[in-house]
């Protein structure tokens, strides 16, 4: 396991790019489900506040 | 009508796209997860080390799947902002748009992970080699398309703008490359080739390609979701969007502004 | 009223624009005392040795001129977006490649056109070679109305923007970064005594072709960002 883990002595740069690799990507697919979380409650105050002038005002 | 043409303008309506692309999103995430795995396995302990380079050259399994992706979004891009701007359709701006920001990631691991197989290689971080800097000036050309789409206000003229700086960029890239291709050749610069003289261990290759088949699912499956938002936020007046919108629960965000409507 | 023929609407647009560079000839001045500023630097940074000098003066003086036509592209369309000409420019009959192709004419002769003057001094300055200076001459001649026509394409896409000048860098860069490598190539072929044609004969070449596509791509731009 440790001999896996060294890489044969230039273990550094291949888990560190490995690391990269995974960190980038894993940003770039959670990038989008903040953006959509963000966008939804945009569109549902627009929604709310277009209801609240149609509705009369007791 | 044609059936072909049918589906085609069925597809780019964005209310059934959005149904489509909510049920292969997952599907996409899930086989790259699998083959991305099953890839890792053949790359990182299966194949043997290779007589030159030792270990180090198992970046290899996701430098190069992620050097072609980088390629592969950007011409992506440009092909769907072709379509934008010549038939106007509304889903290939969002396309295109959409997949800037995978390809700049991609095109960043690129450029890291060559810099760190370089360290322990060529003893240095960074070589004015003809591939890594035409992978540099790509990097700017993302970053050029993003900038643009993001400083217009307007949504669809944003997108318009910077599909066009993507098609200008799509012209220059291969020039970029003859270029930098030639001005290498005058300095007699390090003309080190990472891939030996190109006979590659079938060992070696299958988790390659398994990887490269792994990034492109996982590429199509932020696509997709990126699409998505981008199509809900053009389209934020339409019944389509609208139910959507009502249908989701309101997160920390949306409940604040629920309770100062109350 | 008649349009007039698309000579005439051309010729006037010329007049105008040399005209209006005429009342501010001031400012005609400062792109080439940034140049010579930054060529200044470049002594007061790596010590006065001439023989070091000498090796990157070519290189120095085509990055300060690029620089330089960067600094001033972005005077191309401002003033006529500001004060709403440049959409009757895009409204009027004749066609707008056309017309934009004499704005980009007159932008490079009075901004670019100067520079290249300059640049013999420039080259004292740090000791240019006199075998490279004909070469830098006919390489800045040929790279400057080419640089001029791929800036006006993104100028044309950031004409809305309020602060476009780090935007502009970004966009522009890049689509430069050919041109640089050909012509400050020719110059450091010429000063190591190689030939130096080709990359001479490669801006020519691209100069052709972005002086027909240029003006398309840059009217293409336009349209799409006062739409």
């Amino acid at each position: 396991m440790s001999d896996f883990l060294a890489m044969g002595g230039y273990g550094t740069y291949v888990w560190s790019s490995y690391a990269v690799f995974f960190i980038v990507l894993a940003i770039d697919a959670l990038a989008p489900r903040a953006q959509r979380r963000r966008v939804l409650a945009e569109l549902r105050g627009r929604l709310l506040r277009r209801r609240s002038r149609t509705l009369p005002t007791p | 009508m044609n059936v072909l043409t049918y589906w085609f303008h069925k597809l780019g309506s964005p209310p059934v796209f959005d149904r489509l692309a909510r049920v292969l999103a997952p599907w996409c995430y899930g086989l790259a997860l699998v083959l991305g795995a099953i890839a890792l396995y053949g790359g990182l302990a299966l194949a043997p080390a290779d007589y030159q380079q030792g270990d180090a050259y198992r970046i290899i399994f996701i430098h190069v799947p992620a050097a072609w992706m980088s390629l592969f979004a950007y011409i992506f891009m440009a092909v769907n902002a072709f379509i934008a701007l010549v038939w106007r359709i509304k889903l290939s701006e969002v396309l295109a748009m959409a997949s800037a920001p995978t390809g700049a990631a991609f095109t960043f691991i690129t450029l890291v992970t060559g810099s760190l197989w370089g360290k322990p290689m060529w003893g240095t971080w960074w070589t004015w080699d003809a591939r890594l800097t035409s992978e540099l000036v790509l990097l700017f050309l993302y970053l050029g398309v993003i900038g643009l789409y993001h400083a217009i206000e307007d949504r669809r003229q944003a997108a318009r703008a910077a599909g066009f700086l993507a098609l200008v960029g799509v012209v220059n890239l291969p020039i970029v490359h003859f270029s930098v291709n030639w001005w290498n050749t005058l300095h007699q610069g390090s003309t080190v080739r990472l891939l030996g003289p190109s006979k590659i261990d079938a060992a070696m290759l299958w988790p390659l390609l398994l990887m490269a088949l792994a990034t492109h699912l996982w590429f199509f499956g932020t696509l997709l979701a990126r699409t998505r938002n981008g199509l809900l936020e053009i389209d934020g007046g339409k019944d389509w969007a609208r139910s959507i919108v009502l249908a989701s629960q309101p997160g920390a965000a949306g409940a604040a502004t629920e309770r100062s409507h109350v | 009223m008649t349009a007039g023929s698309t000579l005439i609407a051309c010729r006037a647009l010329v007049r105008r624009d040399l005209t209006l560079v005429w009342r501010r000839r001031g400012d005609a001045l400062n792109p080439i005392l940034f140049a010579l500023i930054v060529v200044a630097l470049f002594p007061l940074a790596l010590g006065p040795e001439p023989e070091v000098l000498r090796r990157i003066a070519a290189g120095v003086i085509f990055v300060a001129l690029l620089l330089a036509g960067l600094l001033a592209l972005d005077t191309l369309f401002r003033s006529d977006y500001e004060d709403g000409s440049l959409e009757q420019l895009v409204l009027s009959p004749h066609p707008l490649a056309l017309l934009l192709a004499c704005k980009i004419a007159v932008h490079w002769f009075t901004t670019a056109l100067p520079l290249i003057v300059a640049a013999p001094l420039l080259g004292e300055l740090l000791h240019l070679a006199d075998p490279v200076r004909p070469v830098l001459l006919a390489a800045l001649l040929l790279a400057t109305p080419l640089l001029s026509l791929i800036g006006a394409i993104c100028v044309a896409l950031t004409v809305g923007m309020h602060r476009s000048g780090m935007l502009l860098a970004l966009l522009v860069l890049p689509l430069y970064v050919p041109v640089l490598i050909f012509g400050a190539g020719a110059c450091n072929a010429a000063g190591n005594a190689l030939p130096y044609a080709a990359p001479l004969l490669w801006l020519g070449a691209a100069l052709v072709v972005a002086l027909v596509v240029a003006p398309l791509a840059c009217a293409a731009a336009l349209r799409i960002s006062l739409s």
